[in-house]
């Protein structure tokens, strides 16, 4: 995958934009830039239009017949609907404020991927068709006509922005580009032209509870697994409940955590804290994915995906949910599924049963993040903590992009990393908390053909992680977000080889001092939990 | 969401001051500047001439003065030669108060209308006239 | 090309109230019927746009949140950044609006070798921006002396502030010399900065051109080329009298400046101008992040097709049963 990536080739980047207009520019395909097409089956699992099967290289991309209608009225209903479209249509003064905010800019040079210009790709045909001004001054306005080239255009550059919205902290006016591309994504899917790796898991979701497909009894096998190993590793044995009626409590994490390495050991988190809580709380086969790809596709899938967590929990009757560590999944939760599936009248206020907290900031949507759950219990000592258990990590966080954008939630793991390790280490003022940089594989680029846009896009975040690691012998990246931990895992790879990726409950799971457990001599890794005696003695 | 009350009560608060020179016009006398001669000095004068033309006056009076005050104060100079070569004092009090001894018929007539404060009467003493009249 | 173009236009606009008064005596038509469409354009078509937008509903609540959020009472939340109530938001948009608090972030990026990335804090956009939007209130509030009779107090306040440096006759505006240095700088910046070229179009050169012409004219006629300032006063009275007169001998120069400013006014709703009106709307900055709180109404919400427990227990019940899950139906 990354072999054929050259990393001397990668930084050469050349910032100085082409004498041509953008206009005049042309997309040009090229292999490890843009993303295999969703498959006929999954559009069609999903009712979406136009299932065929098709490539970006193609110069036929089988448009339906009235294409440039169903654009074009597909923008006007948009701009009825949504008053962040019309105004960031029309506000922008082109600054450029925006332009070096973006990883994939920084780490490309492509001046398309300046937010500023990804939002003008979309902007100009609003122009052309929406604005009287547009349309009489044309170009000298900014305006163009629609062509399949400009598809082809959008597919290309829709497809390179994560939804981050770290361009939206620094315009003066909060134009939010990942808006504008969610917008350009609800267009293309108008029109059939989706990603694979986006459309699978959510039509494996839509059909089975999660992105991968995993069915009911399967799920239970990998569960099985991750006990084993708590077990062998911990001495205790636990024994969740998954679909139970009755429970208090319903957890929903995303399914990366029980299914990929390195999320399992965070599940193996969960799963010890909640043991050693003895919290009366059950997981569930049918929700059984916090993720949801949804959110790149549209508003509505959106919401037929989130649809499950409501559901679910008035079915088994519990009070209140708690989340697991998840990125996008909290940009959902946190800003979409109350008003979008709520009011969820039938469940309770969140309160914790075990320090008797009223999470007042989750009242209505009764759903509390894992870090705020688990920050409230350090706070209220109730949990015994060993952090030398985590001496041989050197760490650094990583704030994930929705959570810190579009939550704000940047103490409490904070604060939870500080109880179960000694050694943290901030990464620089500008490239942390609201001023994160992204993966840059989130919203669905963090598949493998898109290699080369995820490791530029990913750059500045890993030169971070290089300087921490440089200046205080980093070896531990920790996030809070699925997706980070698969494309984070890739990024140090290739960039800072040394460095490995963690989730905040994994190194709860070392630090926790469970009853009845062995003496711990291996992390939930199976690996040894001091460096090997002699190594650094000779 | 709409928040058409907020939108609504913050679009007339904007039309309102846009529209404020408008309504604070209304009711209001606009009464046009009119300078007066009419003083004792000037109604005696039979060539009813100031210093320089009368256009010029009105359009560089200012800077005139300003020339006055540099030359009196820096240079020592205090002999101004006007363009149709006649002499006068440069002096504010001793020259031009001569004549313009009203300066809130005068002066004032234009200074107030178009809101000119000029700083002349931080050093200066007022004529005559206006002193006695209790200003 | 572009910039050459809106050079023309600026100039252009100069020329025909020029040519107007000076040849063809149309002194009525631009000192009265202009300035009056102007407004009319400016005060119409601005309420238009407003209600534009506010006639699309804000379905979800979206805030950018720049800070800690509201969450355990003993984390410190960041109020102006991560506002949770009314008077957080209101502190969040009066730092937006008053003094750019976002672009104030602003950094600049570069690539060095190793490679390594260094941002370094670039303030000199906001600085401008702020000088020159500062100025350009500040220039409009004392043009209140030519708009009112008395003149109020806080008007002479102003002025007095604004010359305190009491150089020159007339006393030099500050705010004069910092919007045209302020416009000059973000005309540069477009030309000089490539990525800011690149971007640029003809409505992004022409208002800063336009705005610089306004103030240039302003300054002739206020430093160097004296226009008869009574007769611009007697004219402006006379406008919102609703009485309109035209006295004789104003200066052409004074035309010229009043017809870019009408222009300006006429133009400003059709522009990226609006931003002014915009940002009040922008649902990333105006909205609290209380969003697990507080319920968010979308007046749109319409129900969707969704996988219901029923349908997915029928696909996998056998499944589910095999591995002891319990299940509703047998
Ligand atoms: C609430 C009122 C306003 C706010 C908060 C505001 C804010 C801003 C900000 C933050 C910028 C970006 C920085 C820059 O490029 O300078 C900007 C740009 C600009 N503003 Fe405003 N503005 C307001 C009103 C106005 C008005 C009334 C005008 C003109 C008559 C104006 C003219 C401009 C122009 C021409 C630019 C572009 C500068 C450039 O091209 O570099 N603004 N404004
Ligand atoms: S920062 Fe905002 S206003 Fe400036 S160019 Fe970017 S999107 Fe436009
Ligand atoms: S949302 Fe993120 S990826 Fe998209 S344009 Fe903005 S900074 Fe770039």
């Amino acid at each position: 995958m990354t072999d054929e990536l050259k990393q001397d080739d990668l930084v050469k980047i050349n910032y100085k934009p082409p004498k041509k207009d953008w206009m005049d520019t042309p997309v040009n395909f090229r292999h490890g830039t843009y993303i295999y097409p969703a498959r006929a089956k999954n559009l069609k699992y999903l009712d979406l239009p136009n299932p065929r099967e098709w490539s970006p290289t193609d110069e036929d991309w089988k448009l339906p017949e009235n294409w440039k209608d169903i654009i074009l009225n597909g923008m006007k209903e948009r701009l009825d609907k949504y008053r962040s479209f019309k105004v960031f249509m029309d506000i922008c003064v082109r600054c450029g404020a925006c332009a070096d905010k973006c990883h994939f800019f920084i780490g490309g040079g492509d001046p398309k991927n300046m937010p500023v210009l990804r939002a003008e790709l979309i902007r100009s045909i609003y122009k052309g068709n929406f604005t009287a001004a547009g349309k009489i001054l044309g170009r000298l306005n900014g305006a163009r006509g629609l062509t399949k080239d400009v598809i082809k255009e959008w597919f290309y550059y829709f497809y390179q922005c994560t939804e981050c919205r770290r361009c939206s902290v620094f315009c003066p006016y909060g134009i939010d580009t990942a808006e504008i591309t969610m917008m350009g994504r609800e267009l293309l899917t108008l029109l059939g032209c989706n990603v694979n790796w986006v459309l699978e898991p959510a039509a494996n979701c839509y059909r089975t509870g999660n992105h991968l497909g995993i069915q009911p009894h399967a799920l239970k096998d990998m569960f099985e697994m991750l006990l084993d190993d708590i077990e062998d590793r911990t001495g205790v044995k636990i024994e969740p409940t998954f679909n139970r009626k009755g429970a208090e409590i319903l957890f929903v994490t995303p399914s990366a955590d029980y299914f990929a390495d390195p999320g399992i050991y965070t599940c193996m988190g969960y799963l010890m804290l909640f043991h050693e809580l003895g919290l009366d709380y059950t997981w569930s086969t049918y929700a059984s994915e916090g993720g949801n790809f949804g959110l790149f596709t549209s508003h509505e899938m959106i919401k037929r995906l989130n649809a499950k967590i409501y559901a679910e929990a008035k079915r088994l009757g519990v009070k209140w949910i708690i989340g697991g560590e998840c990125g996008h999944m909290w940009r959902v939760i946190h800003q979409y599924m109350d008003t979008m599936n709520g009011p969820a009248d039938f469940l309770e206020a969140p309160v914790s049963p075990i320090t008797g907290t009223k999470f007042e900031n989750a009242k209505s949507t009764k759903m509390v993040h894992i870090t705020e759950f688990t920050a409230d219990l350090i706070k209220n000592n109730k949990l015994k903590l060993d952090p030398s258990r985590n001496d041989k990590l050197r760490i650094t966080f990583h704030d994930s992009c929705n959570p810190a954008r579009a939550m704000g939630i940047l103490e409490e793991p904070r604060y939870i990393i500080k109880n179960v390790c000694n050694n943290f280490f901030e990464m620089p003022e500008n490239t942390a908390r609201e001023q994160t940089f992204c993966c840059g594989g989130g919203a669905g680029l963090g598949t493998d053909e898109m290699m080369e846009i995820r490791m530029r896009g990913g750059m500045p975040r890993a030169n971070a992680v290089q300087y921490v690691h440089d200046k205080h012998g980093v070896n531990r990246l920790t996030c809070m977000c699925a997706i980070d931990r698969a494309t984070l895992t890739t990024l140090m790879e290739y960039w800072v080889p040394d460095v490995k990726v963690t989730g905040v409950h994994e190194l709860v799971a070392n630090a926790l001092v469970m009853k009845g457990e062995k003496e711990r001599i291996v992390d939930i890794r199976g690996e040894p939990l001091k460096e090997k005696k002699g190594e650094d003695d000779v | 969401m709409y928040n058409s009350g907020k939108i609504i009560t913050g679009l007339i608060i904007f039309v309102g001051l846009v529209t404020l020179p408008f309504w604070y016009s209304i009711g209001k006398a606009n009464i046009k500047p009119d300078p007066s001669l009419n003083t004792p000095v000037i109604n005696q004068m039979k060539v009813k001439h100031c210093i320089e033309s009368k256009q010029f006056m009105i359009d560089n009076h200012m800077e005139l003065l300003n020339e006055w005050r540099n030359a009196v104060v820096r240079d020592n100079k205090t002999i101004y030669v006007s363009t149709t070569g006649q002499y006068f004092t440069m002096s504010l009090e001793d020259t031009c108060f001569h004549c313009h001894s009203n300066e809130k018929q005068f002066c004032n007539q234009c200074h107030s209308y178009v809101n000119i404060q000029p700083y002349c009467w931080e050093c200066h003493v007022k004529p005559a006239e206006e002193i006695a009249n209790g200003h | 090309m572009k910039l050459l173009l809106a050079f023309v236009i600026v100039l252009v606009l100069s020329a025909v109230p020029y040519i107007g008064i000076k040849y063809a005596g149309m002194s009525y038509e631009f000192g009265v019927i202009v300035p009056y469409a102007a407004v009319a354009v400016f005060i119409l078509g601005f309420v238009y746009r407003i209600v534009k937008w506010a006639k699309s509903p804000v379905p979800f609540r979206i805030p950018t949140t720049c800070g800690q959020e509201k969450s355990l009472p003993w984390i410190k939340q960041n109020k102006l950044d991560n506002p949770s109530g009314t008077s957080g938001v209101v502190g969040r948009m009066a730092l937006e609006v008053l003094f750019f608090r976002s672009l104030f972030r602003n950094t600049k990026t570069e690539l060095k070798d190793g490679p390594k990335l260094a941002y370094g804090s670039s303030g000199w956009l906001w600085l401008a921006a702020i000088a020159f939007h500062w100025s350009f209130l500040i220039i409009l509030i004392r043009h209140f002396r030519l708009f009112s009779q008395p003149v109020p107090y806080l008007i002479n306040l102003l002025e007095n502030v604004d010359g305190f440096l009491q150089i020159g006759i007339p006393t030099l505006y500050i705010t004069d010399i910092l919007l045209l240095a302020a416009v000059l700088y973000l005309f540069i910046r477009r030309i000089a900065i490539p990525q800011v070229r690149y971007i640029s179009l003809v409505s992004d050169y022409f208002p800063l051109l336009l705005i610089f012409g306004i103030g240039l004219t302003g300054v002739l006629m206020r430093y160097f080329y004296r226009v008869n300032v009574i007769g611009v006063k007697e004219l402006v009275m006379g406008l919102i009298a609703l009485k309109p007169a035209v006295p004789a001998d104003i200066g052409s120069l004074f035309f010229i400046h009043l017809f870019l400013i009408s222009t300006l006014f006429a133009y400003f709703p059709f522009s990226k101008l609006m931003h002014m009106g915009g940002v009040f709307l922008s649902p990333t900055r105006n909205l609290a992040n209380n969003n697990r709180m507080v319920r968010h109404i979308n007046p749109w919400n319409y129900p969707v097709h969704v996988h219901t427990y029923a349908e997915y227990e029928d696909e996998f019940r056998d499944k589910m049963k095999s591995v002891g899950l319990p299940v509703e139906k047998e």
